[in-house]
Parts: structure tokens; sequence; C-alpha cells
């Protein structure tokens, strides 16, 4: 059986034990519906020309841990940026894990979305945003059909999260294939602030398929401000589908670090409902060995006077594949756009590829859209400068590519956030240049 | 009174076409209809050998299985193959030793076009092998050309006389499989011209030919192909104009060009076929296939100006296969009323050191749609290739629109590849610059596009540039001089 009739006939019975209402209920069976039609994307459609879902899909899933798994604060303690005071919403194989996590309900909500589901203090807010602002395209829709559990963050008309949130999947491996689909909700009403940090993990080399969906939606000056760590085994799939409602003068920014994991797919979508507003877009991708990311972004300008900028870098080393489409639409009446989009990849091995489509749809006449894009190399001259300088070989790559990524890194605002990234990156690179500290 | 972009709009929109008219020329036209008895009657009255009946043969039973293309941004009602005449010729088939016995209507229709023979014969020293409708009527030049050996002939011609050398290049570029539209051409194609420069000959005089598409109801399905031997060099020019039908005429050629090793190849298309009218009714389709192969050391540089079309969907590409190639492209596409263009290229990099250089320049008004559609590939063998690409767009009023559909695949990591797109508008402070210095609004549009435009008019012959820029005048009346 393969894997899209699996969760077809489990559908049914993954919502018996659901304790919801009628109308999201109907939100569900129409969601089945949709993907029970349109199915797994595949590289027929232009969208996923360059991705294949084959490799996973071909494979047996199990859709729920069957265990109760536990795991020890000191063995994930390092995927955590514990030298930051945060809210914590951690979720082990799919489910919720209240000693790890740290929530609130101060002010703002900071909980879960299987509580702001079924309990009836939350019905008016996910009846306002929950599936609004996600489209109805296949893979969105299988998540919306199962999505039961994930983070719901609520912060109320000119309140301000007092600290960041970290969001954190760890899988346990207990399943030795496991698909996850977590839902995340995070509505910053006027003048609301928020920053939040996102990873993915797992706890060893077992596969696991995420489809996780985030619906983000930013109120009038509103500020959004999230990051997503990707950074899993080599036997890890993610798909993360995030959709971005933004109204008049709100700034929502997104940052997606791609440093591992065997195919990563970011659908990234911005939907300007609103003047005046500035979307933000940045990704530093660095892997290796037979690893795949591919970043799928939409700007969607529906208003006029408004800003969006693009700033994706990849490094690409030994069978690696990068994929970068990018996508800037702009509708008759957004005019006074100023849209930006830059795509930038090293290749560092013979085998590495990159396949880059950035895309401009104007409609609009008074905008300034454009886009650029390269492919190359770290430069030999620089390169020499260093050895001449007694900078060795690998310190100097790493030196260059560090100052590749690094405009990318400078506009991460949570100072713990960015030391922990230049670590990684370090990691990644081999090398101790000082530059991690 | 100052002349804005709004007043350039309501001219632009009630501009019409200044060359629709229609030459009663006797023709003779198959009944309408596509079936393999057609492909054979066309390959009879041709008079072709057997191979290339079955050349056709084959096309044609694969285009069968074919399905229309939709993945282009183009939107418009599909053409019933089945209701088009696939062969159309004019009836006296005379071959002229001087321009005096040509048909003097025909002549007529050159003069109205502004392509006088005898004037071009002249001044600019062009041979013009003229297509009108699906047969050559007139070959100049001919003798000069012949005692440098290059061979410059209808097609057809060249089947009959130098089938060893069309047999060995003839789909080597373009498969009789490559596309819908490319199938359909090999299946049917009637006439078009064949060119083939020897080894170290530098070709003395600029090739070039005009397509018309005259009877009413009749594609046209031109099969061009240019064969460049060792160390050659030529430069030929193709440009069309199109009489005012309503119908939409279907427009499928196909370009096969081939520079061997050291060759070069200079290939400049003004496209101007009917654009339908101001409601976007009428118009032709146009879809072509142009590619060309480079070999060692060689050089394929495409150029066009295309102004014409109600659909274009165009993509001359170069394969640089040899090592140390080079591909150009230099294009502008305007696009205006209901027009549709989705025009681009694509650069195939297998050799080591092969270069490509792609400058695109759109420009919309109207309620018309103009999309860049280009591919740059640098395969894994392809050391240290080079790209440089470069996609700008020019937008007139909210209703028309302009898109970028770039795709770069690199799979060598010693390419380098750049890629910038901008799309805007005539800049307010440029108009500004200019009416203070005593330009007016009108004079700073011109003034401005053709600076737009000017690094692709720059890479045109110098007999094609002034009629192209002739055309972005007329297609821009009113802004430009």
């Amino acid at each position: 059986m393969n894997l899209k009739d699996k969760l077809l006939s489990s559908y049914l019975t993954s919502q018996e034990h659901l304790d919801l209402d009628n109308s999201l209920h109907d939100i569900k069976d129409e969601a089945i519906k949709v993907f029970e039609e349109k199915g797994f994307p595949s590289k027929k459609q232009e969208d996923w020309k360059y991705t294949s879902l084959n490799s996973i899909i071909k494979q047996d899933f199990s859709l729920v841990s069957k265990q109760e798994d536990t795991i020890e604060f000191k063995d994930v303690k390092k995927y955590f940026i514990h030298d930051l005071d945060t809210y914590k919403i951690v979720f082990i194989d799919g489910v919720y894990s209240s000693y790890l996590s740290e929530t609130t309900h101060d002010g703002v909500d900071v909980c879960l979305l299987s509580a702001a589901l079924t309990k009836p203090r939350y019905k008016a807010v996910i009846d306002v945003y929950f599936n609004k602002i996600a489209p109805q395209d296949s893979l969105t829709s299988l998540n919306t059909a199962f999505a039961k559990e994930g983070a719901y963050i609520y912060v109320p008309k000119g309140k301000a999260v007092n600290k960041p949130i970290q969001i954190l999947h760890f899988s346990t491996g207990n399943e030795a294939n496991l698909m996850l689909q977590p839902r995340n909700l995070i509505v910053a009403e006027e003048n609301a602030e928020v920053q939040i940090i996102e990873r993915h993990q797992s706890l060893n080399g077992n596969a696991v398929f995420t489809n996780s969906v985030t619906e983000i939606y930013a109120g009038k000056r509103a500020m959004v401000d999230y990051y997503k760590i990707q950074n899993d085994k080599e036997n890890a799939s993610l798909i993360d589908n995030t959709h971005i409602d933004q109204q008049d003068s709100s700034e929502v920014s997104v940052h997606t670090f791609s440093f591992g994991g065997k195919l990563t797919r970011n659908n990234l979508n911005f939907y300007q409902n609103g003047e005046h507003n500035n979307s933000i877009l940045k990704g530093v991708t660095i892997i290796e060995d037979k690893q795949h990311v591919d970043h799928n972004t939409l700007v969607h300008h529906k208003q006029p006077n408004c800003e969006s900028h693009q700033d994706y870098k990849g490094i690409f080393d030994d069978n690696a594949t990068g994929v970068f489409n990018g996508k800037v639409v702009v509708d008759s009446i957004a005019q006074k756009i100023n849209a930006y989009q830059s795509n930038n990849n090293i290749l560092v091995s013979d085998k590495a590829s990159i396949n880059s489509k950035p895309q401009l749809e104007i409609f609009a006449d008074d905008v300034r859209c454009s886009h650029g894009c390269t492919i190359g190399q770290l430069d030999e001259d620089a390169l020499f400068y260093m050895r001449a300088r007694g900078i060795g070989v690998k310190e100097g790559r790493a030196l260059l590519m560090y100052a590749f990524a690094n405009n990318v890194l400078e506009s991460v605002k949570i100072p713990q956030l960015k030391a922990r990234i230049t670590k990684l990156i370090a990691n990644k690179l081999e090398v101790n240049l000082g530059f991690d500290v | 009174m100052a002349y804005t972009e709004d007043d350039l709009e309501k001219e632009l929109a009630t501009k019409e076409y200044k060359y629709g008219f229609y030459t009663d020329i006797e023709s003779e036209t198959f009944p309408i209809g596509l079936n393999e008895d057609i492909v054979r009657a066309i390959s009879l009255k041709k008079e072709e050998p057997e191979w290339m009946t079955n050349w056709r043969l084959e096309a044609f039973r694969h285009w069968q299985t074919m399905e229309e293309p939709e993945w282009a941004n183009v939107h418009y009602e599909k053409p019933n193959f089945q209701s088009i005449s696939y062969y159309s010729a004019p009836s006296k088939k005379p071959k002229f030793d001087s321009l005096d016995e040509v048909d003097p209507e025909l002549l007529d229709t050159f003069k109205r076009l502004g392509i006088s023979i005898d004037e071009q014969k002249k001044l600019a020293g062009v041979a013009v092998d003229i297509v009108m409708d699906s047969v050559s009527v007139a070959t100049t030049f001919k003798k000069t050309l012949a005692e440098k050996g290059i061979i410059f002939c209808p097609i057809s011609e060249a089947i009959k006389e130098h089938p060893e050398l069309v047999k060995k290049y003839l789909g080597t570029v373009v498969p009789q499989k490559d596309n819908f539209y490319a199938a359909l051409n090999s299946a049917v194609f009637s006439d078009g011209s064949f060119c083939y420069i020897p080894k170290g000959v530098k070709c003395p005089m600029e090739l070039s030919t005009y397509f018309r598409i005259n009877q009413a109801n009749t594609g046209q399905f031109e099969r061009t192909l240019v064969v460049a031997d060792a160390g050659s060099y030529v430069s030929y020019l193709e440009g069309c104009t199109a009489p005012s039908r309503d119908e939409n005429q279907l427009h499928a050629a196909v370009v096969e060009l081939i520079a061997l090793d050291d060759a070069e190849i200079k290939y400049s298309t003004v496209q101007n076929w009917y654009p339908g009218n101001a409601e976007g009714k009428g118009g032709v389709y146009n879809f072509v296939t142009k590619r060309g192969l480079c070999e060692k050391n060689a050089k394929i540089s495409w150029t066009q100006v295309e102004t014409g079309s109600a659909v274009t969907w165009k993509y001359p590409s170069c394969v640089l296969k040899g090592d140390n190639s080079i591909g150009e492209f230099y294009s502008i596409a305007v696009t205006n009323n209901f027009q549709q263009a989705d025009t681009g290229t694509k650069m195939i990099h297998l050799g080591k050191n092969t270069k490509s250089t792609i400058i695109s320049k759109g420009i919309s008004a109207g309620n018309s749609q103009n999309s860049y559609r280009g591919l740059v590939q640098i395969n894994n063998r392809a050391e240290n290739a080079r790209n440089f690409s470069q996609c700008d767009s020019l937008l007139m009023g909210n209703k028309c629109g302009a898109h970028t559909f770039p795709y770069i695949e690199a799979k060598n990591k010693s390419a380098k590849i750049e890629h910038e797109a901008t799309t805007s508008k005539i800049g307010e402070d440029q108009i500004f610059y200019c009416n203070q210095r005593g330009i007016d609004t009108e004079k700073a549009i011109a003034l401005i596009v053709n600076g737009f435009s000017k690094e692709v008019l720059n890479k045109l012959p110098m007999e094609f540039a002034v009629e192209a820029q002739k055309l972005l005048e007329i297609s821009l009346e009113g802004s430009v001089g």
C-alpha cells in the first residue's frame, strides 16, 4: 500500500479521538478530499521540477508513535539555545512534552494547538485564523486533515512577548519510519511583537518525514521575527510550508538556516494584504553528501507601497543539490513596490549542482523589481592573499565562506542565536577560527 | 499640452497596422486538413526524393502522438490543425533572370513594405531570397556567391541538388520529434532557405530572406538550414511582415544553424507579423523553434527584434558542444494591445571554456503580456563555463504584464553564472531631466526607449538596424520619433 492510500485510509481512525466541533471537522474533511484528488506533488509539476519526493513516499511510514516516548533533558540539552531565556514548546514524536516545555498564558498565549482547537475559550481566534491563510495545495491540505498538534501563539493587540519562543520537534526513532505533521498557528494582532525559533531534530538515524504547516498572521504594525534551524540527521526529510498574511505596516522576517537533513523543502509564502508592508526572506544553505535543499518562495504584493527583500546564499559540496525557486508577483493595483531578490551560490565539488529559478511576474508599472542570481567559486586571489599570510587553505576557505554567508547572519536580531548559528557553520566547515564564540 | 504616458497609451491603443494589405496572386492551394496523403502530396509537389518523403512521414506519425504544449505563459484559442491548408504557392513559377520578369504586383507588394529589391541590390549589397508564401520566386546575387562556393538557395532546391548536405545536417539540431511544432513543421514544411558556406570562406555579403504569409488560411511552415563549415563566417538576416487578416494565422518555422569548428554564424531577425487589431482580434501565431549547434571555437549569435504577432513562442537557442564555443542572444520584444510574447533562449553548455551572453529587453504596453523565459544549463563536463544574463523589462501602463522565468542549472563547480533582471517604468526623473533641457516629453520617451534597447540594436547589421529602429517607432508610434 503506498503512502497516499495509507494516509487516506487512516484518516477516519485518526479523527475518532479528536473532540472537535463540526466546523473543524468540515475543514478537515474538505482538506482530505483535496489531498485525495491532488496526491503528492510530482516532478511534472512546475514547482516541483527539481525536487522529487519519490524516494520518501515509496517508504512505509508509521503515522503515530505507538510507544510512550520519553527523553531526558540532558540528552537533548544541546539542541536548546540554553544561554537564552525563552519560552519552550517541545514535542517528542509529535506529542507534547510538558516537562521539557515552558508555556504561558500571561497576557499572551504560548501553548498548544491541540488545546486551542478543542477548548471553547480559543474558538474565536481559531474561527478567524485557522486554515484561513494557507492555500489549499496538496501538502498543506494533507497537513490540515491530520493536524492536531503544534504550537499556538496568540499575541493580543499592543503586546510584545517578553522573550523569544523556541519550538522544538524531537523524533526519538523508536519507530523505524515516522511521519509527523505538526501545525503551528501564530497570530500577532495590531502592534504586537514576537520572536520565534523553530527546530526539527531527530535523535537517531531512523527515517522521519515531517510535513509541517505554519500559518502566521501579522496585524497592523505587527512585528514577527521567525528563525528556522534545519540541521537534521541524514535520514530526516522535512517539508516546511509557511504561509504569512501581512496587514498594513507590518514587518515579517523569516530566516532559514539549512545545514542538514536528507531532503528539505521550504515553501515560504508571503501574502501582503496591506500597504507599507515589509517582508524579509533570508537563508543560508550549507550542505554536503547527498543532501537536497529546495527553497520555494513566493512574495505576493497585493497592495501598494510595500517592500520585500530576499537574500539566499548557498554552499554545496559533494553530491549535494540545491534549488532556489523564488517568485515575486506584483498585482496591477500594487504600485510603488520595491521588490529585491538575490540568490548567490557556490559549488564546492564537481558533483554538486544548483538549480535556480528567480521569477518575476509584474502587472503594475510604477515598481522597482530586480533580481540577481550568481553561481561561482571562492575567489582564488583572496585565498592566495590569506595563504601568503600563513592562513591554511581550509581555514582560508572557511573564512571566505563565512564572509559569503555573513550578510544574512547580520540581520539575525538575537545575539545568542547568531552565536549558535555561527558555531554551527564553524562545525560544518570543520574549522576553529575564533569567529564561533 | 504636455505629452504624458497616458497619451502614449491612448495612441498605442489606437495605432493601426501599417502593412495591412493583401496581394492577389493566383495561388495554388491544397485542400484544407492534414493526413498522410497531404504530407505525401506536399513531398510529391516539391519533387522530393523518397528519403525525404519518409522523413516527413516519420515526423508526421510522431506528431500525431504529441500534444500541444501548454506551459508557455500565453493564452490563445488553439488552432484547429484540420482547418488549415498546408500548401500554398504562387501558381506561376518562372525562374527569373532579372527583376523585370517578376510579377509587377509582387514587386509592388515589396515596395509598399519598403523593401525595394533593386534598391537593396544596389545600395546594400544584399542577396535576397524572397519567399512569397511558400515558394522562393527570386534569388539574387547567386553568381557572386557561387564563385565562392557558397550555396544559398530554397531548401526544396537543395534537397534535389545537394541531397548529401541536406541529408547530413537536416534535423540534427532540431530533431523531427523535438517538440509539437517542430514535428509539425518537419512533416509539412513547404519551403525555406538553405545556406552552406564552405571551409574558410567569409561570406562577402549579408544573406537575407523575407517571409510573408499571403494567402488567407494557409499556415506558413518555413524550414531554414544554415551550415557554416570550418573557419567560415556568415551573417544571415530574416525579416517578416504579414497582411492584415482576421483569422488567426499559424506560423511554425524551424531554423537550424550548424557552426563547425572555428565558424561563426550571425543570425538576425526582425519580426513584424500582423499583431491583431486594438481589440486583440486576429493576428499571427508565431510558434518557432530556432536552435544552433556550435562545434569547437565556433560562435553563434542570435539577434532578434520582435514587434509583431498576436502570440509569440520562440526560444532561439545555442548548444555549445565544442570547447571554447560562444553563444550570444540579443533580443528586443515589444508587445502592445493584446499581444502576448513568451520568448527567450536556451544556452546549453557542454564543452569546456564555453561562454554565453544573454541580453533581453522587453517593452510592454496596452493590455499585452511579455515574458522572458530562458535556460542556462552548465553540464558537468563544461569546465570554466561562463554565462552572463541580463533581462530588463519596461512597463507602460498598469494593464500590461512583464514576467521573467529564468532557469539556471549548474552542475560544474567551475561555472560562473550571473543573472540579473529588473522591471521598471520610464522614470519621471529621466523625463524631467530631458524636459529641463528643452526636450519635450514625446521625444524624451523616444530617447529613453531607444537607449533602453540600444545594447541590442547595436548588434544588428547596418541594413537591419535602420529597419529595426523604424519598426520600434511604428510599434510605439506616437512616443518614438
